[in-house]
């Protein structure tokens, strides 16, 4: 008896919510009652949003200079014909003279920005040894293959740091000058060059290998610099904390840039009386002019800036903003329109049937 | 030896199987065991082992193109010069696929793997010559030749030849219900010769050697012959063979030799497993993938291109151009080459790989749902609907034609006597019609039926002695006991169903089949008949004249005898009442029959008129022992009962109870002091396990006349007449039903006259044909008494065909009436059974043989009478079918069935109504039925276009994309019936062209008398010629092929067992669930899926579009500003998930809408969702969306100080933003489940990109994302661009959704809104929508009572001229009406349409005129139509009046 009594309903689905897909369930359905006030309160919101941002971003002021050399513009066009053809080219400097008519507001930053350089590039942008740069023992003696050609010197030894991207790092320094009074003399503005790498960078991705007998030269002993370098990586400051690996600037120069145009941060100006800003007056920029742009089109640019709570001028996100503020707005008017001509349609269309 | 090895030479010439007794062999090497070179039984269902599994699995994956594709992609990046990224890296995300569907195969494989260890190490006996018994083995140590001794209840473990069995006829059952589904018991004899053994088989005294076909996989079919040492032979064929997987029934010990073992059994060869079809979706998408690839192609071009002219831009080598590693720089032409490789390697993700996983998934979780279905879940049966294919669910929703099968489809399949003819007069038995009335309309309505329950037995309850109700309580209690017990072969539930009993109301359905309520005016005469018949003797034989009397008799012991059903009782399903009188001998010899017939006739005669107990005492043995022990209770109860009844003789006639049919019979001769103890005997209730549910039906008529079949064994039947006496005929032979001879016949011995009478059932065409001629009969008088009797019998059949009942001829062959003298005396039967058994035992050309043997038979018959049953229709098939086709479905019934069945079965569940035009083409000559093709089609087009301002006129709405087909249904209505032979000439004459033009203007078509073959040829030609998807909708065995023709096959699991379910896609056991399957799940599924498919299309072309951008901004070289592992995260964990429960779970319009409204069916059958323009605005947005996300970052972040990840990281963020967003508006219908999961791919996002960008410092060389997620998050900047960036590149897509929202006129967004409405508010707006989109379907159906019955009248209007009572449509000509009379094929009517004489005119041909009176002239008509055009035309009026 029990053959056919077992099996009852044993297939019988389970009458749950879930399996009769029965969910409670919230069903926008996007129409003109809700999609309205939507397209109106964004509108509103951007717009508001876009003239905050339009106005800071127009408070930020910057100064631009291109030194690179072209068509005798400025000083540095000497150097610029004096490095043509030559690698490395031959030490050099030129300057920049500027003057400002009022308070330049801190605190400034001082950029100095490439153009058409393709840091971006693939095989440019992986050659290099983040395991090297981190102060591994092994990989300073074995630089990554990504690294080559500039893997291992012509003599055999390992480049440190290795790679295309520590290779080709920028080499001009800046000094900047201050005449308060016209016929005065210069003074030089102090420049923090502290800081200027992001914290991380600089204080765990970047490590020195560990020091030999308490010198680091010893550490990065049997290893080649990269053969545009002048000097060894140990001797890129004479601050020990800010050589090596952990060079300000050549963390910053790591950093590879995304777009072809880019700054890279060289100094922040916010020290001794420059604290509140650059004061007017008359100054000059002198550029240790070394590192060449010419061969590949590119160009140097001097950048001072100053920098809002959202970052560096900005005029886009401001005006994006008030673009698409304003478009909703006008779309939220056109749907409003065509549904008040719709519902009249709709209802002769009921009152026709 | 010498011998073995040259019958295994003979083998292999014969492709034969060779199989002798593996005893003689015990212990020896396997080498000299002849049969040990067939395989073992183990099986081994799972394809992989743990060493092989690896290897395999991988090239397994490997041959999918898409596998093939990726792991190009990784070998592309491990050259150097190409690698875009670190090669092990790129390896992760292949890894990551074949991974995922390695373990979703090796789970697959490990369950095959641990049911093969259940299956392998199930026990059974086998004969062990060392022990000299039967031995315990393992299943999978048996071999072929083993001697397997098996016990009830056992489970066969291979294809044995049955060769003993403890039944001393031996007779084994089998129960196939593994194998086919079928629960009803099987017979299986031993092979003749064994059959008389006494006690215990010895199988160390079998020395013959068995041959017999090589392993195939036809369940019934096998053959071969046993060669006994003294070189005589013995055929055998599948009655003998014992199948792997069935179950030992009703037999104590059964003994057989195995032949086939394991893989080679029928039953696992039969196993084809799960199908794999490929959906129209999927074959959508891969031409949209080779699209994809070229945008790939065209994108890494143009990388290439940009990368040499770039490089050609410096004149020297800028610090940024790095050399190889010695220093050598490529030419640009090459570097430009190399670029191509890398690109390809970086926007790999654009060819959508991970959708092939996603669709599976998806499609897991929607059979899921499907299974799930409590609406899609028969109770009678348990059965929920099975997804046999796993991945075409979204084909459900596509579906332009259906193809159904009429039996077991549209019908129940469960037959119910309705009336009969014998000898010309007709019993139409209007009280069986009105019970059968009155259930139909209470199907629908449990609670209507309990009250009408309650109310019809008034009388019954009153007059119930207080005694009884006492007792009355227990009754529904004891029902529901024998509810548990299955009647013809189903395990569904029984309940008689008084109003007090709890049982579902489903359960009538078996009732009906069983009550059939006795003509008033045939009974009397059959009692008559009955006792005519017990003063038969031998001495005294029937007279030879056709005496209604007797053939009344005779019509009833056929109904009851010739047929295969088996007897058991209630009480305990499974003992069957197989034994057979205890004094009779074993060895059955002739002699000992005729005296136990003797003595059973005097004692029957003696005692006819005064009491029939003590006349069946061996019987009453054998039924008693079942009775009063299995269930006294019930024994008590029901005599009660009866005696209860015999008081009331009142409502006898009109009770449904069969006990009351007994007792009113028995009533009749005897007084009820007598009845009760006859009563009793009768009371364990007989069930009837038919083969076949006529079978069934006409063994429960009989019944209801009092012939109730008693039991049957292979030799004798047992029959009790009215009087209780009971005749048991020896059967000399039964030639089983076949669909080529479409009859059957039993041979009996009457045990009365001893006469040889052979008694025959079959389809009226062939039984027609073999009956006796009347002109050869000598006596005139009589040859025109038969000729009237079979001109009228034709008559009532052709009736019952118009009422769509299935006919059945009753025929009987007992002398022949012009030598007046016994056609098959005992010589003449001897040497016919010797030939016959000759027949089976060949091997060769056996079916003919057996055909012919039979035909030898079966000829010179007398016409008996004839049975109409009625194939009741499913319930919900009117609606299912009004349903389907408002959702534009075409419905097409392709059947075996005769045409006036079919067009009836149309009628009755509205595949035609009333006022349709409908042609029928029946016609053999190629010609004839071009121009009636041809006639038609510029009918139907008249109509057409008289029709089209009407259209404009109503403001009909059609939808303007629709295909002629969608729109087919607003089109007037007409119908197309074909026949079988007609469909030949089409596919022979190359008119399928016409033939599938005219179609298409038809609502309905219908294809009667064609072959499984046209079946499928059918469905193929609209399949292909007119590419349209296509489902088959079958439940029998002839409708395989049609079903595996078709884009989605279903199967019902019905009646007719398991082989269409077995070759379907999905099986369903109710027709009605294919409205909920294809409206709603089919939509959903087609909709879901669809609309992923898009979704991932858009975006994988919107992320790597991202990097193509980037492109333009780094030379050209490749590099990308998104960490690779980022990027790998977000296709894998960040954007996969959400729109892979949005593929399973989401629902643009509820199930009720759905159902409500079919014609959102629309959507789907039109690929709304998914076709090349969905692909290309999808595209379309992907690259504005791509082009915000990256040139909002850009000009934003231009000329700044950003590096290259930290520029990425608010790429990355606020294209997952715009990605997840775009997700959340395509959804419909948000549950928690959606929400948490879009939540939670954002919220990871965070988590895993803070923590590796917090973990990885240099893990991940030569570029780490260290800090920078950090950073950016310090950062103002970056929240604003992540905020206005979705906004911007969203606001196109919103825009146009809420425009579509608010004015959208498409089915789906009205359907959408009018979900949304509260629900009464939602019901008044789906009425309106309906009585607005289609006036005349819409009232039809909101009365879906209005035409229930076929519209023919149930008068015989065959005998009037074609004048006025036949239906309105149809014009008949003569020579239909006479088509199954002798010799009037030749009279034919010649065409109207046709000018040609020379043209075979049609059989039959009906045409009508639709637009006759608009149209005057057109053709000349014939002068029977004119009431046509009026009723048409009233019913556009009335249809124009509902429009305005």
């Amino acid at each position: 008896m029990t053959w056919s009594a077992a099996a009852r309903g044993a297939h019988q689905p389970d009458n749950t919510a879930f399996t009769q897909q029965r969910l409670p369930a919230w069903q926008p359905l996007l129409s003109a009652g809700i999609t309205l006030p939507l397209f109106f309160c964004a509108g509103l919101a951007f717009l508001g949003l876009g003239l905050g941002l339009y106005y800071s971003s127009n408070a930020i002021q910057e100064l631009e200079h291109d030194y690179t050399g072209d068509a005798d513009a400025g000083s540095c066009a000497a150097c610029a014909a004096q490095g043509q053809g030559r690698a490395p080219p031959p030490p050099c400097s030129c300057s920049w003279h500027f003057t400002l008519s009022e308070l330049f507001p801190g605190p400034v930053y001082l950029y100095y920005e490439l153009t058409g350089f393709y840091q971006n590039n693939r095989r440019y942008g992986v050659s290099r040894d983040d395991a090297q740069l981190s102060g591994l023992v092994s990989a300073l003696r074995h630089p990554a293959n990504e690294c080559a050609p500039y893997q291992f010197s012509a003599a055999g030894l390992p480049v440190a740091p290795c790679g295309a991207v520590a290779n080709s790092l920028f080499n001009d320094t800046f000094s900047l000058w201050h005449q308060r009074q016209s016929g005065g003399p210069y003074v030089e503005v102090p420049l923090d060059r502290a800081a200027i790498a992001w914290w991380t960078d600089y204080h765990i991705k970047f490590r020195n290998p560990p020091l030999v007998n308490g010198s680091l030269a010893l550490a990065f002993r049997g290893t080649a610099p990269p053969p545009n370098w002048r000097r060894p990586v140990y001797e890129l400051s004479p601050d020990p904390n800010n050589t090596g690996f952990v060079n300000q600037d050549f963390v910053v120069w790591m950093r590879t840039a995304a777009l072809p145009t880019f700054r890279k941060l060289y100094a922040r100006i916010r020290q001794g009386n420059y604290s509140a800003g650059l004061p007017s007056g008359a100054y000059r920029v002198d550029i240790a002019y070394n590192y060449p742009v010419r061969a590949f089109g590119g160009h140097k640019l001097l950048v001072f800036s100053n920098i809002s709570w959202m970052g560096g001028k900005n005029p886009f996100l401001g005006i994006a903003y008030l673009v698409v503020g304003s478009l909703c707005i006008v779309v939220g008017f056109v749907m409003l329109a065509v549904y008040i001509r719709y519902q009249d349609q709709d209802d002769d269309e009921n009152d026709d049937e | 030896m010498r011998k073995e090895g040259k019958k295994r030479r003979k083998r292999k010439e014969d492709k034969k199987r060779v199989v002798v007794s593996n005893l003689p062999f015990e212990g020896w090497s396997p080498k000299e065991n002849p049969n040990l070179q067939y395989r073992g039984n183990q099986i081994k269902t799972s394809k992989y082992t743990i060493l092989s599994f690896i290897p395999k699995n991988i090239f397994e994956q490997l041959h999918r193109f898409a596998n093939f594709y990726f792991v190009g992609i990784v070998v592309l990046n491990f050259i150097p010069v190409v690698s875009a990224f670190q090669p092990g890296v790129s390896m992760i995300p292949v890894c990551m696929i074949l991974a995922v569907t390695a373990i979703k195969d090796a789970w697959e494989d490990l369950r095959r793997y641990k049911a093969d260890k259940v299956i392998n190490n199930r026990e059974c006996f086998i004969y062990s010559r060392r022990e000299q018994s039967f031995v315990p083995k393992r299943w999978k140590e048996v071999r072929v030749g083993d001697f397997v001794q098996m016990q009830c209840n056992e489970v066969i473990p291979a294809d044995i030849l049955l060769l003993f069995s403890s039944d001393p006829s031996g007779i084994c059952h089998l129960e196939t219900a593994n194998l086919d589904g079928e629960t009803n018991l099987k017979q299986r004899c031993v092979v003749k010769g064994f059959s008389q053994q006494e006690g215990q088989f010895q199988p160390e005294h079998f020395h013959n050697t068995i041959v017999c076909e090589k392993p195939n996989n036809h369940l019934n079919k096998f053959k071969g012959y046993m060669e006994h040492p003294d070189q005589t032979r013995t055929g055998f064929g599948s009655e003998s063979l014992l199948l792997r997987g069935c179950t030992i029934r009703n037999t104590e010990v059964a003994v057989g030799i195995v032949i086939y073992t394991g893989h080679e059994t029928k039953a696992m060869l039969n196993n084809s497993g799960p199908r794999y079809k490929r959906s129209k979706i999927e074959r959508r998408m891969n031409t949209d993938v080779f699209f994809c690839i070229g945008i790939l192609f065209l994108m890494c071009l143009c990388g290439a291109i940009g990368h040499s002219l770039w490089n050609r831009t410096f004149e020297e080598h800028p610090p940024f151009d790095v050399p190889d590693a010695d220093g050598n720089f490529l030419p640009p032409a090459l570097g430009g080459f190399y670029m191509f490789l890398t690109m390809i390697i970086l926007l790999q993700v654009l060819i959508p790989i991970s959708l092939y996983v996603s669709i599976e998934l998806v499609k897991l979780g929607q059979v899921f749902f499907l299974h799930n279905d409590l609406d899609l879940y028969d109770e009678e049966s348990d059965l929920p609907i099975q997804c046999r294919a796993l991945n075409i669910t979204e084909d459900l929703g596509q579906i332009q034609y259906i193809f159904s099968d009429k039996t077991g489809t549209l019908t129940e399949n469960k037959m119910v006597f309705r009336r009969c003819t014998i000898m010309g007069s007709e019993y139409c038995h209007q009280e069986n019609a009105k019970r059968l009335e009155t259930l139909k309309e209470v199907d629908s309505d449990s609670e209507e039926w309990a009250q009408y329950q309650c109310l019809s037995f008034p009388a019954r309850r009153t007059q119930r002695p207080s005694t009884m109700r006492s007792q009355g309580g227990a009754q529904p209690l004891r029902r529901s006991q024998s509810a548990r017990v299955p009647i013809q072969g189903h395990s569904r539930q029984r309940s008689v169903g008084y109003c007090d009993s709890v049982q579902p109301p489903v359960a009538f359905s078996s009732s009906i089949e069983k009550d059939v309520t006795p003509d008033k005016n045939l009974l009397t005469k059959v009692r008559d008949a009955a006792l005519w018949l017990e003063t038969l003797t031998e001495a005294k034989p029937a007279k030879p004249s056709h005496s209604t009397t007797s053939s009344i008799a005779d019509f009833f012991l056929a109904l009851a005898i010739c047929n295969s059903v088996m007897v058991s009782t209630t009480t305990e399903p499974r003992q069957r009442v197989t034994i057979p009188p205890p004094n009779k001998a074993l060895g059955t010899s002739l002699e000992k029959i005729q005296q136990l017939f003797q003595r059973l006739k005097l004692m029957s005669l003696s005692q006819s008129f005064s009491s029939t107990a003590p006349s069946d005492t061996d019987l009453g043995d054998s039924l008693g022992a079942n009775g009063p022990i299995t269930d006294s209770d019930e024994k008590d109860d029901a005599s009660v009962c009866s005696g209860d009844y015999s008081t009331d003789g009142g409502y006898r006639s009109s009770t449904w109870d069969q006990n009351d049919i007994l007792g009113s019979g028995s009533g009749a001769s005897s007084d009820g002091v007598m009845e009760a103890p006859d009563l009793g005997l009768a009371k364990p209730e007989l069930c009837y396990e038919a083969e076949s549910p006529d079978e069934a039906a006409l063994v429960h008529a009989a019944h209801a006349y009092s012939f109730t079949l008693v039991s049957r064994t292979p030799e004798q039947v047992t029959v009790r007449l009215p009087q209780g006496i009971c005749l048991t005929f020896d059967v000399l032979f039964t030639l089983g039903f076949d669909s080529v001879r479409k009859r059957m016949s039993v041979v009996v011995r009457h045990p009365l006259t001893r006469e040889i009478v052979i008694y025959t059932k079959g389809a009226d065409s062939t039984i027609m044909d073999l009956l006796e001629d009347p002109a050869c009969v000598t006596d005139t008088d009589l040859g025109k008494k038969m000729k009237k009797i079979q001109a009228r019998t034709q008559k009532h059949l052709d009736l019952y065909a118009r009422d769509g009942l299935r006919t059945l001829c009753i025929a009987k062959k007992v002398r022949d009436t012009s030598s007046q003298q016994a056609v098959i005396s005992e010589e003449d039967f001897q040497r016919w059974a010797s030939f016959r058994r000759q027949a089976e035992a060949s091997l060769d050309n056996r079916d003919e043989l057996l055909m012919e043997t039979a035909q030898h038979l079966e000829n010179q018959l007398t016409l008996l009478g004839a049975t109409g049953i009625e194939d009741r229709l499913q319930e919900g098939v009117p609606d299912t079918i009004a349903a389907l086709r408002e959702a534009g479905i075409q419905l097409w019934v392709l059947t075996g069935d005769k045409q006036e069945t079919a067009v009836n079965i149309a009628y009755s569940c509205r595949l035609l109504s009333q006022t349709d035009t409908v042609y029928a083409i029946n016609t053999e000559s190629q010609e004839t039925c071009e121009s009636i093709l041809n006639c038609a089609l510029e009918e139907v087009k008249q109509f057409h276009q008289l029709q089209k301002p009407d259209h404009k006129l109503f403001g009909f709405r059609l939808p303007s994309k629709a295909p002629p087909t969608a729109s087919g249904a607003a089109v007037p209505d007409a119908g197309l019936v074909i026949d079988g032979k007609t469909l030949n000439v089409i596919f022979q004459g190359q008119l399928e062209k016409k033939f599938l033009e005219l179609t298409q203007h038809c609502r309905s078509v219908l294809c009667c008398r064609s072959t499984p073959l046209q079946k499928s040829m059918v469905v193929k030609l609209v399949r292909d010629k007119l590419g349209m998807m296509t489902l088959s909708i079958g439940d029998g065995a002839n409708d395989v092929s049609m079903i595996q023709a078709a884009d989605i096959g279903i199967g019902i699991s019905g009646q007719e067992g398991m082989q269409a379910v077995m070759s379907s896609d999905f099986a369903i056991s109710r027709f009605k669930h294919l409205k909920k399957l294809l409206l709603v799940h089919g939509h959903w599924c087609y909709s879901r899926l669809a609309r992923m498919v898009v979704y991932f299309f858009y975006k994988n072309v919107c992320y790597v579009n991202l990097l193509f951008w980037y492109q333009f901004f780094c030379g050209f070289s490749g590099s990308t500003m998104i960490d690779y592992w980022q990027m790998i995260f977000f296709n894998l964990f960040f954007t996969s998930l959400p729109p892979i429960i949005f593929g399973i779970l989401d629902k643009d319009v509820s199930a009720e809408t759905l159902l409500a409204l079919p014609e959102l069916y629309k959507n789907g059958q039109n690929s709304e969702c998914y076709n090349l323009s969905a692909f290309w605005i999808s595209m379309m947005d992907a690259s504005y969306q791509s082009l915000i996300c990256f040139f909002i970052p850009y000009l934003t972040y231009k000329g700044s100080d950003i590096d290259v990840f930290t520029f990425g990281a608010p790429i990355n963020t606020a294209s997952l933003t715009t990605i997840l967003l775009h997700q959340a508006m395509e959804m419909k219908t948000w549950t928690t489940i959606h929400g948490l999961v879009l939540l939670g791919s954002f919220l990871m996002y965070f988590v895993v990109s803070l923590l590796y960008n917090a973990i990885c410092v240099t893990c991940n060389s030569p570029t780490n994302p260290y800090w920078v997620m950090e950073n950016q998050l310090s950062d103002p900047t970056f929240y604003l661009v992540c905020l206005l960036t979705p906004v911007v590149a969203l606001l196109p897509r919103y825009f146009f959704l809420s425009v579509q929202g608010t004015y959208g006129k498409s089915l789906i967004s009205k359907a959408e809104k009018i979900d949304k409405l509260p629900v009464d508010k939602r019901n008044l707006e789906i009425q309106s929508w309906r009585s607005k989109q289609r006036p005349g379907p819409a009232a039809e159906v909101s009365q879906p009572a209005s035409h229930p019955a076929p519209p023919i009248p149930p008068q015989d209007f065959r005998t009037s001229t074609p004048k006025s009572s036949s239906p309105p449509k149809w014009r008949h000509t003569e020579d239909w009406m006479l088509r199954k009379q002798r010799g009037s094929r030749e009279c034919k009517r010649e065409d109207l349409c046709l000018g040609g004489p020379s043209a075979r005119p049609s059989s039959g041909q009906h045409l009508l005129e639709p637009s006759r009176t608009l149209v005057p002239g057109a053709h000349s008509r014939g002068q029977n139509d004119v009431r046509k055009p009026l009723s048409r035309s009233s019913h556009r009026r009335s249809q124009s009046s509902l429009t305005i």
